[in-house]
C-alpha cells in the first residue's frame, strides 16, 4: 500500500510550509524515520522523516514549493509494490504537532477529530534584533487540528464568498482571524474589523486600505555580472516581516547599562571545568538570565504583552535567547527560566542553541517566549539597540565582556583596577514602559550581576 | 385628503382608465349588476352600462378568450377572475393563447387578468392562491403584484396601457385594511420596478404582496436590536428589478426572500438562484426564503395562520443569518 506524505503541522496556526531540499530521490528506498526532506515554515525549519519503509515513487510538491499544511508531497509504496497505486494511506501523523512525527504511525482517521492540541499559538519569537511573530494573538484563531471536511471547518476557513473576496482583494489569511460566526466563521464585520484596526494585520501585506508607507525607490539592478539575484529564503522573509512589524508596533527606546561582570567571571573560571566534567559548557549567559528572573519578578511590566486596551502580564518567566544560524536567526526558549539553576540553564542554552543549528527545535521550542535576551557582543561590539521581539515589551542586549581600566572607588581611596566590563541595552516599549522603570529594572540587573551572589 | 383603500384605488383605476379610453372594459363574473363579489367594480355598470361592464356566465376560459378575441380586436379588457384560483380553469386561454401571440403572429394581445389573490382570510384551499410561479416560467406575460393602494392603482394603470397581458394579482387581505392618500393626478407605476420601502445597511428582506407588512413588522422589531434592514418590495414579478435586487444584496450582503405562496418551486427560487449566479461574490451568508408550507392551504385558521409566513418566522431567519 503506497504511503503519502503530507505537509505536517509544525505548529498551531501554521498553515503551510515550503519545501527546502529532498533527502532522497525517486526510486530510492526510504526506512521508516529516516530523514526525507527540509522543510521551513513561519515558525521553524525542519527535517521530516519518512513515515513507512518502501521507495520514494513519486516527489510531488518540488524544492521551492510551498504547500498548505496536511498537502501530500510524496508517495512512498511498500517494498515490492508497484509506484502509483495510490492508495490512500495518510499513515503520516499529519497533526502532528512537531517533527520529526512519532515513530509509529497512527492509524489514518477516515472522519475522526484529533484531540486539540494544549496550547494556544503563541507568536514564535525568532531571532535577534529580533523580531516580532506577525500575530496578535487575540486576533488569531488557536489553530488546533481539525477535520478539514467538516461543516464547520469549512465554514471556519471558507466562510462566504463576500468574505474570501475581500480577503483576497486584501491578502488577508481568515484561516487565521477569529470569526464571531457560526463556527468561528469569520463575518464581513469580522474581517472590516481587523484590516480596520491600527494593529497591524496578521499578514505581511498591509490591506489596501492602510496608508502606503513610504517605500525607497524600486530596485534598478538587473541580474548580469555584477549582480546577482536571489529569491529570499522563507526564514529571511519571515525575519523582514517581523522586524518591520515590529517596529511599526511599538515605540522603541533603548536604554544602555555598563555592568562591572568581574565577580561573575571569576565564578565562572573557577567553575568551568567541573561544569565541563557534566556535559555544560558555563558561558555569562546563565548568570545574566538569573539577574533578568529576578529584575522580572520585581518588575512585571517588563514581562508583559499589551494591546489597544490591556496589559497583558505573564505569570511564566520564559526567556527567549536569539542565536545565529548561517542562514539567519531564530530564537528558541527556555521555559520557566525562574526554576532553573546556573547548571540547568546551561544545560538547556547548550541543547537549545544545539538543536538550532542542526534544525532540530519543535514549534514548542519557540513559543511562548515573554522575554529575550540576545548577544550583540558575540564578536566584540560594544552594544546593540535590539528590535524587540512581539509581543513582548523588552529585549537584552548583552555586549562583549571586556577586560578595561575602570577607577574603583575603595576606602583607601580611588584606584584604577582592570575589571571585565560588558555593556547592556535594553530595548523596551515606551508605549508601556516609561524611562524611569526600565533603568529602575536595568539598575537592579547591574547590582545583582555585580554581587555576584549566584549558587552554582 | 381622504383616504382611498386598496380595492377603491383599483377600481378608481378602472374607471379612469376606462373615461380617458373607450377602448378599454371590464369582463367577469358578478362585474356587472352585483359589483363585484368584493364591490371592486360597484358603481361601474351604472356609469359605463352593460356593454363596458359585461357579466359572464361561470366560466373563467370563455372570459379569458373573449378578452382575449378583443384585444387582438384592438379593445383594451380587463379580465376579472372572481377568484384567482380559477385562473387555473383559464390557463390554456393565457398561457397559449395570449401570452404567445405577440411572437406567434406579431400581434399584442394587451389584456389585464386581475383578481382577489391570497390567504389570511380564512378561504381554504380554493381561495388562498398566490399563482405568482405558475405564470413565471410562461414568457409572453407580465406579472405584477401590489402591496399598497399607491402601487395597486399605478401598476393596474400601467397594466392597462401595456400592449402586453398582464396577469395583475391583487391580494384580497388588503382590500379594505390599506388605506392611503393617493395623488389626485393621473399618473402609473411602471411595470418592472422595484420599491425600497425602508433602507438599511445588515439584511436586505425582498417581497411583494401583503409580506411587506410583515417584512416592515419584523425589520421595525430588528431595528430594536440595532439592525438595519432594507425593505425591497418588488411590485413586479415579470420583468422584475434585477438591479435593486443586486444593488441591495452587494449593499447588505444577506438576503431573505419572503413569499406569501409555498416555499418549493415559489418565486422566491428564481430571485435566489439571480442573486447567486449575479450576486456571489457579495453574499456573507446563505440566502434564505421564508415562505408558506408546501402543503395546500388549510381551511382552519389556527392551521391556516402556522402555514403562512408571519414576523416570528421573519425574525428567526433573520438572526439566523445575522448570526451566521
Amino acid at each position: 500500500m503506497a504511503t503519502d506524505v503530507v505537509m505536517p503541522q509544525m505548529g498551531e496556526s501554521i498553515a503551510e510550509g515550503t519545501v527546502v531540499r529532498w533527502l532522497k530521490k525517486v526510486g530510492e528506498t526510504v526506512e521508516r524515520d529516516e530523514p526525507l526532506l527540509e522543510i521551513s515554515t513561519d515558525k521553524v525549519d525542519a527535517e521530516i522523516p519518512s513515515p513507512a519503509n518502501g521507495t520514494l515513487t513519486e516527489i510531488i510538491a518540488q524544492e521551492g514549493q510551498t504547500v498548505g499544511v496536511n498537502t501530500v508531497v510524496a508517495r512512498i509504496a511498500a517494498q515490492g509494490e508497484a509506484a502509483g497505486t495510490g492508495a490512500p494511506a495518510a499513515t503520516s501523523p499529519a497533526t502532528a504537532p512537531v517533527a520529526p512525527p512519532p515513530p509509529v504511525a497512527p492509524p489514518p482517521p477516515p472522519a475522526p477529530k484529533p484531540a486539540p492540541q494544549p496550547e494556544a499559538a503563541a507568536p514564535a519569537p525568532q531571532p535577534e534584533p529580533s523580531n516580532p511573530a506577525p500575530e496578535q494573538p487575540r486576533d488569531l484563531e488557536s489553530a488546533q487540528p481539525r477535520d478539514p471536511d467538516s461543516l464547520d471547518e469549512r465554514r471556519r476557513t471558507k466562510s462566504s464568498p463576500l468574505v474570501r473576496k475581500i480577503a483576497q482583494e486584501n491578502n488577508v489569511d481568515i484561516t487565521r482571524l477569529k470569526g464571531s460566526g457560526v463556527s468561528g466563521r469569520v463575518t464581513k464585520n469580522d474581517i472590516l474589523d481587523f484590516m480596520q484596526r491600527p494593529t497591524p494585520p496578521a499578514t505581511p501585506q498591509p490591506p489596501a486600505t492602510e496608508q502606503p508607507t513610504p517605500r525607497p525607490p524600486a530596485m534598478t539592478f538587473a541580474a548580469g555580472e555584477n549582480n546577482r539575484i536571489e529569491p529570499l529564503s522563507v526564514m529571511r522573509k519571515k525575519i523582514a516581516q517581523h522586524m518591520v512589524l515590529s517596529k511599526q508596533t511599538s515605540a522603541h527606546v533603548t536604554t544602555v547599562f555598563e555592568v562591572d561582570f568581574t565577580n561573575i567571571d571569576k565564578l565562572r573560571r573557577q567553575h568551568k571545568d567541573a561544569y565541563a566534567e557534566r556535559g555544560a559548557k558555563l558561558t555569562f549567559l546563565p548568570f545574566v538570565i538569573q539577574a533578568i528572573v529576578a529584575g522580572l519578578r520585581e518588575f512585571p511590566v517588563i514581562n508583559a504583552s499589551m494591546d489597544e486596551s490591556s496589559v497583558i502580564y505573564h505569570r511564566d518567566l520564559n526567556i527567549g535567547i536569539a542565536v545565529a544560524l548561517d542562514w539567519g536567526l531564530i530564537v528558541p526558549v527556555v521555559k520557566n527560566a525562574d526554576e532553573k539553576n546556573i547548571l540547568g540553564l546551561s544545560k538547556a542554552i547548550n541543547d537549545l542553541g544545539e538543536r538550532a543549528r542542526t534544525k532540530k527545535l519543535s514549534p514548542d521550542d519557540v513559543q511562548g517566549g515573554t522575554f529575550t535576551i540576545t548577544n550583540p557582543g558575540i564578536y566584540g561590539g560594544l552594544f546593540g539597540t535590539p528590535i524587540i521581539n512581539q509581543p513582548q515589551v523588552a529585549i537584552l542586549g548583552v555586549g562583549g565582556v571586556k577586560k578595561r581600566p575602570v577607577v574603583v572607588e575603595t576606602k583607601e581611596g580611588d584606584v584604577i583596577a582592570i575589571r571585565s566590563m560588558c555593556i547592556l541595552s535594553l530595548t523596551f516599549d515606551h508605549r508601556l514602559i516609561d524611562g524611569a522603570v526600565a533603568d529602575q529594572f536595568m539598575a537592579r540587573i547591574r547590582a545583582i550581576i555585580e554581587a555576584g551572589q549566584f549558587t552554582l | 385628503m381622504p383616504e382611498t383603500t386598496y380595492l377603491d384605488a383599483i377600481r378608481e383605476a378602472m374607471i379612469e382608465e376606462m373615461r380617458r379610453d373607450p377602448r378599454v372594459f371590464l369582463i367577469g363574473e358578478d362585474v356587472g349588476i352585483y359589483g363585484g363579489a368584493f364591490k371592486t367594480s360597484a358603481g361601474m355598470i351604472e356609469e359605463f352600462g352593460e356593454e363596458r361592464v359585461i357579466d359572464t356566465p361561470i366560466s373563467e376560459v370563455a372570459i379569458v378568450g373573449a378578452a382575449s378575441g378583443a384585444a387582438l380586436m384592438g379593445m383594451r379588457p380587463i379580465a376579472e377572475m372572481q377568484f384567482i384560483d380559477f385562473i387555473t380553469v383559464a390557463y390554456d386561454m393565457l398561457v397559449n393563447f395570449a401570452a404567445t401571440s405577440r411572437y406567434r403572429v406579431g400581434s399584442p394581445c394587451p389584456i389585464v387578468i386581475r383578481g382577489p389573490a391570497g390567504g389570511g382570510t380564512h378561504g381554504g384551499p380554493f381561495h388562498s392562491l398566490n399563482p405568482e410561479a405558475m405564470f413565471m416560467n410562461r414568457p409572453g406575460l407580465k406579472i405584477v403584484a401590489p402591496g399598497t393602494a399607491y402601487d395597486a392603482k399605478g401598476l393596474l394603470k400601467a397594466a392597462i396601457r401595456d400592449d402586453d397581458p398582464v396577469l395583475f394579482i391583487e391580494h384580497k387581505y388588503l382590500y379594505r385594511r390599506i388605506k392611503e392618500e393617493l395623488p389626485i393626478e393621473d399618473y402609473i407605476v411602471p411595470i418592472g420596478k422595484a420599491n425600497v420601502r425602508r433602507s438599511g445597511s445588515d439584511l436586505t428582506i425582498i417581497t411583494w404582496g401583503s409580506m411587506i407588512y410583515v417584512a416592515d413588522d419584523a425589520a421595525a422589531e430588528l431595528a430594536k436590536d440595532g439592525v438595519s434592514v432594507e425593505v425591497i418590495d418588488l411590485r413586479s414579478i415579470i420583468p422584475f428589478d434585477e438591479e435593486a435586487i443586486l444593488n441591495s444584496v452587494a449593499k447588505t450582503n444577506r438576503v431573505i426572500i419572503l413569499h406569501e405562496a409555498p416555499l418549493t418551486g415559489g418565486a422566491g427560487a428564481e430571485f435566489a438562484a439571480r442573486i447567486a449566479e449575479k450576486a456571489f461574490d457579495y453574499l456573507d451568508a446563505p440566502i434564505k426564503r421564508v415562505a408558506a408550507l408546501d402543503v395546500p392551504t388549510p381551511y382552519s385558521p389556527p392551521l391556516e395562520a402556522f402555514y403562512l409566513p408571519n414576523r416570528d418566522k421573519v425574525l428567526a431567519a433573520a438572526r439566523e443569518l445575522l448570526a451566521y
